[in-house]
């Protein structure tokens, strides 16, 4: 009997309409394309992104040369030299991280004692010559004043979980 | 009326009757018959870019994508973008291939797959050669394509291709005779070799069709269709993980597009075929619905034409699609067995079923091959 079964099930191509309806079924669902350029999903104050360094609101740079993230850096991404400042307080002269090391840890954010070194939510950059993905101090800097607002806000609300 | 032409357009027309009428008869021929090939081939070639498009449309629905969307309104400018980058594309012809064999390959797999619509019937009187053995011109050229596809594998002179190609032509001549035996049903009930006078046989509603008395030919032939196309679910000449593309693995910009534009026109030739052999070609479903005719702008769904011929062809392209979203690559030796162990016993026996019951005249069967 259940041999007939299978045979009759054979016949009628049983499993291969079955396979159909179900293709047929999802063609009238709607898609789950999310159009990227034009759209985009919501992103978490704690994205992991392009790197920034941080001000005190008086313009001071937070950064104090300890070098924990460079120790804690899993990839060895973070390059730190440090000098006495004429006001015999430390800090760096140099503050490199190539972005092609960086893994997006966020190790050097977790490790910072005065939260200097950020990962932004900043994901879409691009380079257009060799060299350009060490991201100096200089830079580095650069970004946190650009986004100081939206950095401070990801801070704020990411505070009470710290 | 003739007040709504404009006076130069009436005198252009008559200018051009009266070179026309003035042209031997051969010559007048010879013109009617180009611009019948003319319509045809433009036809198809168009049908065969949108069916590209729409195969994406239809193959991402199903995949909860969406498709070529980015070129023109609703993407439905992406068979022109991929033509053109493909024409701008550089032909790479290998250093250690037969170059006259590699260049002529793509073409004889192409003018078969456009060849066949000469005798194809689109309505009761738009057929470009209304010839007595149409049916065996169809087989005959659907067999020759398979030598383009053995050609470029051969010509390539790589590994990938030449198996490729032998895969190919080893699929294409297997299911070959079941499409044949298949057909053999079909002219049995048809009693003719024209095209033509197979779909007058099946008009006069869905009841006459050839579907119903011979529905399994209908599925051996449809799926050997599909496997003489080297579609999913029979595509294993393009194994992606072992022979890269399969035949066409070296061929690269226009050679490559006629390739292309070969294998979708042979899936439109498949699907107007079925439509023909099957489906009542060019007649209507709702035949004999008389009551349709008093309804304004419906009149068209009963009366037999080009339209639904087209639909049904449709039909069968997006079975196609369908197929592709929802059935795994077979492997080569089910292939084979499908098509040698299942499929010509099928046709073989259900043409003694066809011919005992149409002799006894029962059921669906009476009528058949009269």
């Amino acid at each position: 009997m259940s041999r007939l079964i299978s045979y009759i099930k054979t016949f009628t191509l049983w499993e291969l309409l079955k396979g159909l309806s179900v293709t047929q079924r999802q063609f009238f669902k709607k898609s789950l394309t999310l159009e990227y350029p034009d759209e985009k999903t919501p992103q978490s104050h704690r994205f992991r992104g392009l790197h920034a360094l941080r001000r005190y609101p008086n313009g001071e740079e937070r950064c104090i040369a300890c070098k924990l993230c460079e120790a804690v850096c899993p990839a060895l991404a973070i390059t730190i030299e440090s000098d006495a400042r004429d006001d015999g307080t430390r800090r760096t002269t140099r503050y490199d991280i190539d972005l092609f090391k960086c893994i997006y840890c966020g190790f050097c954010e977790e490790a910072c004692p005065v939260d200097a070194i950020v990962e932004t939510r900043i994901h879409e950059y691009h380079m257009e010559n060799a060299g350009e993905n060490i991201m100096t101090k200089d830079k580095l800097l650069a970004v946190g004043d650009k986004y100081d607002a939206m950095i401070s806000a990801d801070k704020a609300a990411d505070a009470k979980y710290r | 009326m003739a007040d709504l032409v404009p006076q130069f357009l009436v005198n252009w027309v008559d200018w051009g009757m009266g070179i026309f009428n003035s042209l031997p008869a051969w010559l007048q021929y010879l013109t009617i018959t180009t611009w019948k090939i003319l319509f045809v081939m433009i036809a198809v070639i168009l049908i065969v870019a949108f069916s590209t498009y729409f195969e994406r449309k239809v193959i991402g629905s199903m995949q909860a994508r969406v498709g070529p969307n980015r070129v023109g309104p609703l993407g439905l400018g992406q068979p022109f973008a991929d033509v053109i980058k493909l024409l701008i594309k550089e032909v790479v012809v290998p250093s250690q291939s037969s170059k006259f064999l590699f260049v002529i390959a793509p073409l004889l797999s192409l003018t078969p797959a456009l060849a066949a619509w000469a005798v194809i019937p689109l309505n009761d009187w738009y057929v470009i050669a209304d010839i007595n053995a149409g049916l065996l011109y169809v087989l005959a050229l659907t067999s020759v394509g398979v030598y383009g596809v053995i050609l470029a594998g051969w010509a390539t002179n790589s590994k990938y291709a030449l198996l490729g190609a032998m895969r190919s032509a080893a699929q294409i001549v297997a299911y070959e005779i079941a499409m044949g035996f298949a057909l053999v049903g079909v002219l049995m009930a048809g009693g003719s070799l024209n095209l033509g006078e197979i779909v007058m046989a099946q008009e006069g509603g869905v009841s006459h069709w050839f579907l119903i008395p011979l529905l399994p030919l209908f599925v051996v032939y449809w799926v050997s269709g599909v496997a003489e196309t080297n579609r999913a679910p029979f595509d294993v000449a393009e194994g992606e993980s072992e022979i890269v593309a399969g035949f066409h693995v070296e061929y690269s910009g226009v050679a490559f597009a006629v390739f292309f534009l070969a294998e979708y026109a042979n899936m439109v030739l498949i699907s107007t075929l079925t439509a023909i052999f099957f489906l009542g070609g060019w007649a209507s479903p709702f035949e004999g619905w008389t009551f349709l005719n008093d309804i304004p702008w419906l009149a068209w769904l009963t009366a037999g034409g080009l339209h639904w011929l087209f639909t049904k062809m449709c039909m069968f392209m997006y079975t196609f699609f369908w197929f592709r979203a929802t059935f795994p690559r077979y492997r080569y030796d089910q292939i084979m067995r499908l098509g040698w162990k299942i499929f010509i016993p099928v046709t073989i026996i259900w043409i003694g079923v066809e011919g005992v019951m149409a002799w006894f005249q029962v059921g669906p069967w009476s009528g058949l091959g009269a």
